[in-house]
């Protein structure tokens, strides 16, 4: 097991050259994505663990919304009940 | 991004999880209400439309991504632990993973990001990246419909 780690560190250390700027690339492309490194004015370039961490903390806040949206949707449900007719609706209304 | 007012590809990622999850919704209806009082129906409602909206996602998605894989895969096999669980009343052996962190130089938040995206325990730095990407734009999707789901009902 152990000869198998370092012979995948051996593999990657040698591919780590030519994957590095494809990281970089990556990275950046996750910079864009998160709204609260995209919102920000100046166009310096943030750190790639900044990066890693406000992407780990969006991803966390994402699941909470779920979370608390999955909570309201349960206690809208128990007072309306949903007929064919509102699923039509809302479908109407997702696809304007 | 689509502006409003123009109409949304009835095929795109959006729609086709909107209808999965509507549908699911419209499956929950109150069933005879079993002997438990109502907090915990709210909540075990709450837990299943949150399994029902991850799954739907996960089925718009397909297998194209490992990221939806490895989550269809997770549901599935939770569900299928939870229906023998019930029928059987036998103790769950819980295994608790014990990740390793390969000491490749990589930062320390990488670890963190391997816990929150499904699959991500066994990619390398690259899909990892490539796959959290597609994770947080489909994930803010679901959010989206959801809120918007919400926001209707509470009319």
């Amino acid at each position: 097991m152990s000869s198998r780690r370092s012979r995948s560190r051996q593999q990657t250390g040698s591919s780590r050259n030519i994957t590095d700027e494809q990281i970089a690339d990556l990275v950046s492309k996750l910079q864009q994505l998160i709204p609260e490194i995209r919102n920000r004015p100046s166009d310096t370039q943030v750190s790639a663990s900044k990066v890693l961490q406000e992407t780990c903390n969006y991803i966390r806040s994402l699941h909470r919304e779920v979370d608390d949206l999955s909570d309201r949707l349960s206690d809208l449900l128990a007072t309306t009940d949903t007929d064919s007719a509102q699923a039509a609706i809302i479908r109407s209304l997702l696809s304007q | 991004m689509t502006p409003k007012g123009v109409s949304l590809n009835p095929n795109s990622r959006k729609t086709k999880f909107a209808r999965r999850f509507i549908f699911a919704l419209s499956r929950m209806r109150n069933p005879i209400p079993v002997s438990s009082s109502i907090e915990e129906e709210v909540r075990t409602r709450s837990h299943k439309i949150k399994i029902a909206a991850y799954l739907s996602m996960a089925r718009a998605v397909g297998s194209r991504r490992a990221w939806s894989r490895a989550l269809l895969f997770k549901l599935r096999t939770r569900a299928r632990r939870h229906n023998m669980i019930i029928r059987r009343r036998s103790f769950r052996l819980k295994k608790k993973r014990i990740i390793k962190n390969d000491p490749q130089g990589e930062p320390s938040q990488t670890k963190k990001l391997r816990q929150l995206v499904p699959g991500g325990k066994t990619m390398d730095m690259c899909s990892l990246l490539e796959e959290t990407a597609h994770y947080m734009t489909c994930l803010a999707t679901q959010v989206k419909v959801m809120q918007t789901i919400a926001d209707h009902f509470a009319k």
